[in-house]
């Protein structure tokens, strides 16, 4: 059978921060009661991360887990693993009543990194970036321009975000405009 | 004339030479030099007509207030209309031209308005050109819009040639205003450790108080400023921009600003502008104040300035206006450009003091230079045409008699100085009147409030009514501390700078220069000089009984130019309220809004223009519907295919092809789009059963079941093939458009009004690719492919499997949308396009076709299936298309169930949906309505129904339709008329909507 494609298939654009369409990455919507031991226990099995407080994101590599709503928490494992990931996770949920289901495809994701990348984040997102407000580990659920996106801070302060699948080109080009050489604000 | 001085001017570099051109003739200026002092000092006085009678006008103010030096800036797509020349810095290859003249700015047809001002009075609009009607069409519009206006709009086919964007920011303490206030009150928060966001409009910090002189802490203004930014700039805590305009105080600390980042630098790389979108906990307004005209005869003439504009030209740019200049004032501080423009060595010959008791220090230094000073006395009236030659004097009380003359060619003019109100007012800030200063300034007592209800606007400064440079420093550093403090920050008290200036003595109202003008003088009394109102228009206006100054602003057009009456808004209340016989505070105000001074458009949209002007969804398939001839349909925001056009083919050839062949060999259709929402938990049976008219939960896993989805008014708002997975688990088919609104929908339910129902929803619309796989080789090229058993006993209609075809992971739908043997397989969206290519290359030796939408709405028509959107449209329910078998009888409730027992719902007279066929086999006009006998009150024809679906079908050779029809299943076999708005009345025969193959044989193989 043929490879699966990303939604770009690997595109970049360097400017005042380099953008790059990252690869596949496997993502479980789990939704249930997060404080619910048997959730946090099958979320944890599946990624090796505990459960993230409100708009906190617990990532290493490509396994993690992302806040997203008081009942919502985003699963990130491994593009190749995430069927058997999933089915680990549900088999774990038993009866509890909660839902798990594969995102993956439904995905797109990118990486903005550079000296400027929090100013090209917040060109396009209502959240305060600046650095005393948002660090490595912090997650947000938000929007870029018109369209909805999620993104955390990564350790060496790149963004990962994640938006859906048919507006990876729309947010692709977003950001090439953010990205646009002297645009710098020069404040984050 | 006006010149350059040979010293002076603090913001120029004369060892920086810039070339620009004004109307085509090329002039010389220095950097640093905005716009209007370039134009000064090439002695371009004149820079514009007016509005309504193209008097010539010329620079009247210094900055953001200007309204008569009006420009249009650039050319093509750089072109830009109504600039101010006093807001305009020069840069290398500046053109400009000056508006509202033909065939040109020294000779205007359009002046010869000003002849017939006296049938252009106040209201004039509402007046002269209401009869007769017919001539408002052909005589009064073209004229006016010939005549009026202000710049010409850009070519309507360029392109601006900029980008702009938009930048989120946040802060504890937002100050506007970037003078001496805003810098001290900036320096009180930062202090305290909060954060400090300072902005500032024009491109240099500490505003006119370096003009103005007077010293703070014993030194010079111009050190203080210096000193007081380097210490700012050394501040973590606190960011400043220049050619940042507060532009907007909004709720919860809201507030707009607009940063120029390339207009002085156009050959920068970067965006023209950003709008900066802050939140701020607290918010300082230190905008300084703007001094008033005085309103005297000849008061536009090009020439007559504000006096403290007039010290700053010279000041700041090192440009006299004028070599003879007379100033005329109701108070000390325009004294103090007698004293500027006489120690840069030009002639001040009189300063007309309207107070009878003259002025207190600043007079006495001005008669120590020599310069006369004449209390009580007035301006009757300028005269000149293009330019100041003379003025005449009269007492202050009295009508203007017994004139004294002085020829000159400039006159300074002060009426006292009004505080900028507009930011603090944009978001409730009240105001009160102070009598002594004779203005409105902010009340204290009566903030713009927030969520919590205390105030979050505060004032510093001038804007405050602080005028003089003590009071200014003190208040800024009072109103920064208690910002910073309401925005948690740590007390400290930092110490005001000690400012000291010239003692003033009080000012006096002048509201009409002399106090009782007669009638000659007064209808050459400027209040809006852009807008061309004057004294005796507003004295009209109260006449014809406006008391409202709201009104009396629309009659007249008082304050509603680019410049919304920055200059002539108190003045204009003031006469009004004098007419009124009411005291001013009574009359009050306009409404102040924003923007403080207009902002672009394209900072408005920011990056929202070109590629991203609005996002596209594009499915995993969209790059080969691009490459194979894809003719785009807008769907949502999705982009579908309408047709596969072949090369030379037409769309309607396209169409007509994709139709016969989907019926007769075998088509696919991108149907990733449809939305695809995952239902889950114990509740869910009983949660779908309340969200579709029929019965979900008696569902059986592995079946489909198609449903209906009502509002709470019965109304039918999505329809889609419903699937059970598991026990607990529904995956429920949307609209395309519908997938994000059902989600919705189902949501708010969920966590409104069911909120204790185990149920979960997801939207996994875009996690497969769905290709529908339609014709009477369905069967064939899937089995060719490989894997899943597709028979008809493996995979009945109306049921689903999950297994592989051709390698693939997939689920494979048995439904049909087109009466054809039918498949949809869900594939991941990784791999939806290695699937449709294994299908294209399988289909080969079944003729497969890919087919658009229309096709689609062919097929489905032909076949009488509804579609949300043409058989819908919000207004119709299920009952209304003959779908009572959906509508379950067996359940006590569902959503609109109630709502559909309504007596106007039950109503048998609702229009119901029938097949339409024409009578020559045309096709029906689409919306169009059908007639029956009669007229209504209106003297309308009847009407009875109208087409909902119309198509020609070349399956059948003939244009089908479908349309709702008043009592139409009981009317079968009827002819009825349907006037199309194309001249013709087509006849339709009434038959039942299933078109094509109606016992369903093709799908049921």
């Amino acid at each position: 059978m043929s490879e699966p494609i990303s939604a770009l298939n690997g595109a970049r654009y360097d400017g005042i921060a380099t953008i790059e369409e990252l690869g596949l990455q496997g993502m479980i919507t789990l939704r249930g009661d997060l404080d619910e031991k048997g959730l946090a226990k099958a979320a944890a099995a599946a990624t090796d991360q505990q459960m993230p407080g409100p708009r906190k994101a617990h990532v290493t590599d490509d396994s993690g887990l992302c806040w997203m709503s008081p009942d919502e928490v985003l699963v990130l494992v491994p593009y190749a693993e995430v069927e058997d990931k999933l089915a680990g996770m549900v088999k774990a949920l038993g009866n509890s009543h909660a839902l798990a289901v594969n995102v993956s495809d439904a995905r797109a994701v990118f990486r903005v990194s550079g000296t400027h990348a929090r100013e090209v984040v917040a060109k396009l997102a209502p959240v305060d970036l600046s650095d005393g407000a948002f660090k490595p580990g912090d997650f947000r659920r938000t929007r870029l321009a018109q369209v909805a996106a999620a993104f955390w801070m990564e350790e060496d302060g790149a963004f990962r975000i994640v938006c859906f699948r048919s507006v990876a080109d729309y947010v692709f080009k977003l950001l090439k405009v953010a990205a646009q050489p002297g645009s710098e604000v020069g404040v984050l | 004339m006006s010149t350059r001085l040979s010293k002076l001017g603090r913001l120029i570099d004369r060892t920086k030479q810039v070339s620009f051109s004004f109307n085509g003739t090329t002039m010389r200026g220095f950097a640093g030099d905005t716009l209007a002092s370039a134009l000064l000092a090439n002695d371009q006085m004149m820079m514009g007509r007016s509005f309504k009678y193209h008097r010539p006008r010329g620079v009247v103010a210094s900055g953001a207030e200007e309204p008569n030096a009006l420009v249009g800036l650039g050319e093509g797509s750089r072109f830009e209309p109504n600039q101010r020349a006093t807001t305009t810095e020069l840069f290398e290859g500046l053109s400009a031209k000056s508006q509202n003249h033909w065939p040109n700015l020294d000779f205007d047809i359009g002046a010869v308005n000003t002849a017939f001002a006296r049938f252009l009075p106040a209201g004039f609009y509402y007046k002269m050109f209401i009869h007769p009607q017919p001539f408002w069409k052909h005589v009064y519009e073209p004229f006016i819009r010939k005549s009026a206006g202000l710049g010409k709009a850009p070519d309507a086919e360029t392109r601006d040639a900029d980008t702009y964007e938009h930048f989120y920011a946040f802060t504890d303490v937002l100050i506007i205003g970037g003078g001496v206030a805003g810098l001290q009150a900036a320096k009180a928060a930062a202090l305290t450790g909060v954060k400090v966001l300072l902005v500032e409009q024009t491109a240099h910090w500490g505003g006119r108080a370096p003009v103005d002189g007077g010293t703070i802490d014993e030194g010079p203004v111009d050190k203080f400023v210096e000193q007081i930014v380097s210490e700012l700039e050394t501040m973590d805590n606190v960011t400043m921009r220049l050619r940042c305009m507060g532009a907007g105080i909004y709720d919860h600390g809201y507030a707009l600003a607009y940063e120029r980042l390339t207009d002085h630098a156009p050959q920068v790389a970067g965006p023209r502008h950003r709008l900066w979108r802050i939140r701020a906990k607290q918010i300082v307004t230190a905008t300084g104040a703007i001094e008033r005209p005085l309103s005297f005869a000849g008061n536009d003439v090009p020439g007559v300035m504000l006096a403290s504009a007039m010290r700053d030209y010279v000041v700041n740019w090192g440009v006299t206006p004028g070599e003879r200049v007379v100033v005329a004032t109701n108070n000390d501080d325009a004294y103090r450009t007698a004293i500027t423009l006489k120690n840069a060595g030009v002639d001040v010959l009189r300063i007309l003091d309207a107070r009878a008791s003259g002025g207190g220090a600043l007079a006495d230094e001005v008669r120590a230079l020599g310069i006369r000073v004449d209390p009580g006395k007035a301006i009757a009236k300028v005269s000149g045409g293009k330019r100041v030659k003379k003025v005449s004097i009269c007492n202050q009380e009295g009508i203007g008699g017994a004139r004294d003359e002085v020829s000159c060619d400039a006159v300074a003019m002060s009426g006292g100085w009004s505080p900028v109100v507009h930011l603090w007012s944009h978001c409730g800030g009240k105001l009160i009147w102070d009598d002594a200063q004779a203005h409105f300034r902010p009340d204290p007592d009566r903030p713009p409030l927030g969520a919590d209800g205390a105030g979050f606007v505060s004032v510093a400064g001038a804007a405050n009514g602080a005028l003089a440079l003590g009071e200014t420093l003190s208040d800024a550093n009072a109103a920064g501390l208690a910002a910073a403090k309401a925005a948690g920050g740590k007390a400290k008290r930092p110490k005001a700078p000690l400012g000291e200036s010239a003692a003033e003595l009080p000012m006096e109202p002048v509201w009409l220069m002399p106090a009782n003008a007669d009638t000659p003088l007064r209808v050459k009394s400027w209040l809006d000089f852009q807008n061309d109102v004057k004294v005796s228009d507003v004295q009209l206006a109260a006449r014809e009984g406006y008391e409202s100054v709201e009104h009396t602003k629309r009659y007249t057009t008082l304050g509603m130019a680019t410049d919304q009456g920055k200059l002539s808004n108190i003045n204009g209340l003031a006469i009004l309220a004098d007419a009124l016989n009411a005291e001013i505070p009574q009359v009050g105000t306009t409404t102040f809004r924003p923007p403080y001074t207009p902002i672009s458009m394209g900072a408005i949209g920011g990056e929202a223009r070109g590629e991203v002007f609005q996002p596209i969804r594009r499915t995993p398939l969209h790059d080969w519907h691009d490459r194979n001839g894809a003719d785009w349909e807008p769907v949502g925001h999705w982009r579908r295919p309408y047709a596969y056009q072949l090369p030379g083919e037409s769309v309607e050839a396209a169409v007509n092809r994709e139709v016969k062949n989907t019926r007769e060999n075998l088509g696919l259709l991108d149907a990733s789009t449809l939305g695809k929402l995952i239902v889950k938990g114990p509740d869910a049976g009983r949660f779908l059963d309340m969200m579709y008219t029929n019965m979900m939960s008696t569902l059986k896993p592995g079946k489909c079941r198609y449903g209906l989805m009502c509002s709470e008014n019965g109304f039918l708002i999505d329809d889609g093939v419903v699937a059970r997975i598991d026990e607990d688990t529904w995956l429920c088919h949307t609209t395309t458009g519908g997938a994000e609104r059902i989600h919705a929908h189902m949501e708010e339910w969920l966590q409104t009004e069911w909120w204790d129902w185990k149920v979960y929803v997801a939207n996994v619309t875009e996690q497969y690719a769905q290709v529908a796989v339609v014709g009477p080789n369905a069967r064939k090229v899937l089995e060719k492919l490989g894997g899943m058993d597709v028979s008809k006993e493996a995979l009945p209609f109306m049921e689903w499997r999950d297994g592989q075809i051709g390698g693939f992971d997939c689920r494979a739908y048995r439904i049909s949308f087109s009466g054809e043997l039918s498949y949809e397989i869900a594939v991941a969206a990784s791999r939806g396009q290695a699937f449709w290519d294994a299908l294209t290359e399988a289909g080969k030796e079944f003729g497969v076709m890919p087919y658009g939408t229309e096709c689609l709405h062919i097929l489905r028509a032909e076949k009488g299936f509804i579609m949300i959107g043409d058989e819908t449209d919000g207004t119709v329910i299920p009952q209304d298309l003959g779908l009572h078998w959906a509508l379950s009888k067996k359940k006590e409730d569902y959503l609109g169930k109630r709502a559909q027992q309504r007596s106007h719902m039950a109503d048998p007279d609702r229009w119901k949906l029938v097949g339409l066929e024409t009578v020559d086999g045309s096709v029906l006009p689409d919306g169009a309505y059908a007639v029956g006998e009669g007229t209504n009150a209106n003297g309308q024809r009847n009407m009875i129904g109208r087409v909902t679906s119309t198509y020609y079908s070349a399956n059948l050779d003939r244009g089908i339709a479908m349309g709702l029809v008043k009592h139409g299943p009981d009317r079968m076999g009827e002819v009825i008329e349907i006037p199309g708005t194309d001249g013709k009345s087509y006849k339709a025969k009434i038959v039942d909507p299933v078109f094509f193959d109606k016992d369903g044989e093709k799908q049921n193989v």
